[in-house]
């Protein structure tokens, strides 16, 4: 388990992440997994996305909508482990998989984003 | 009987004499199946799992338009996969509910005071349900226009 003083920190991670994904992700999720699919709306052109993906302040939004709920999936998934499976003896390699996991996602997001043209 | 029979038997390291007993019963792996009120709480922090299966998907959209049009086709075809439509139709129900559950635990973290009384519960979440609306429009339009 952490230091008790590094639980701030993480569970302000948890907390920014939460807001992101409450305001942010049912919308994405809702036009790209749901309706593009099903066919109720247009799918959005190619051209459309990359003029989108060209702008840097799409870049930083991409960067905080991938890498905030990351690491508030890492706080609520450890607890999760911990409280509804008991498994407190594996405290950290839970800790050590759920952050390394956040830090990991976040790391392909930043290089995915960097290097896209 | 002699006195040696007296000592206190052999304990673990760690035991002191006049040591009181823990009370700690057992509590079952299953103990948030019982009642609706865990169960909820145990489904809501299960929502990040679909929460992080929603970045992952956000990545190979942006992995896919870093390669071309082909990929990105190929990325809109496989959304259309029917056991990730389905899996993607679960996890908007528990990202929604993730939402919600958010918004209104606000009121009971601060509670807003006005004129001596607590503003109503609602009138505090308020803000951010209309904040989610005014924001889930502005990215539907930058994406759909």
């Amino acid at each position: 388990m952490a230091k008790q003083s590094n639980e701030a920190f993480f569970w302000m991670l948890f907390s920014a992440g939460g807001v992101v994904a409450a305001m942010l992700i049912p919308v994405q999720l809702f036009l790209f997994g749901v309706a593009i699919p099903l066919g109720w709306v247009q799918a959005p052109s190619y051209e459309h996305l990359v003029s989108l993906l060209r702008m840097p302040l799409v870049r930083i939004y991409l960067f905080v909508f991938c890498s905030l709920p990351l690491f508030h999936w890492a706080h609520r998934f450890r607890f999760t482990l911990y409280d509804g499976l008991q498994v407190k003896h594996l405290n950290e390699v839970i800790f050590t998989l759920c952050y390394g996991g956040a830090i990991a996602g976040s790391a392909v997001a930043g290089y995915l984003l960097w290097s896209a043209p | 009987m002699s006195t040696s029979t007296l000592q206190p038997p052999k304990k673990p390291s760690g035991y002191k004499p006049f040591h009181p007993r823990w009370y700690r019963p057992r509590v079952s792996v299953y103990w948030w199946l019982g009642e609706w009120h865990y169960l909820k709480f145990i489904l809501r922090e299960i929502s990040s799992v679909f929460v992080a299966w929603f970045v992952v998907e956000t990545l190979l959209l942006v992995n896919a338009l870093r390669q071309g049009p082909a990929a990105y086709e190929h990325y809109l075809k496989l959304m259309q996969n029917p056991l990730i439509l389905v899996l993607n139709v679960v996890s908007l129900f528990f990202v929604v509910f993730h939402t919600i559950t958010w918004f209104n635990l606000a009121p009971s973290a601060m509670p807003v005071r006005f004129g001596g009384k607590r503003v109503p519960d609602f009138l505090v979440a308020a803000p951010s349900y209309i904040a989610w609306i005014v924001v889930s429009v502005g990215v539907a339009w930058l994406l759909l226009r």
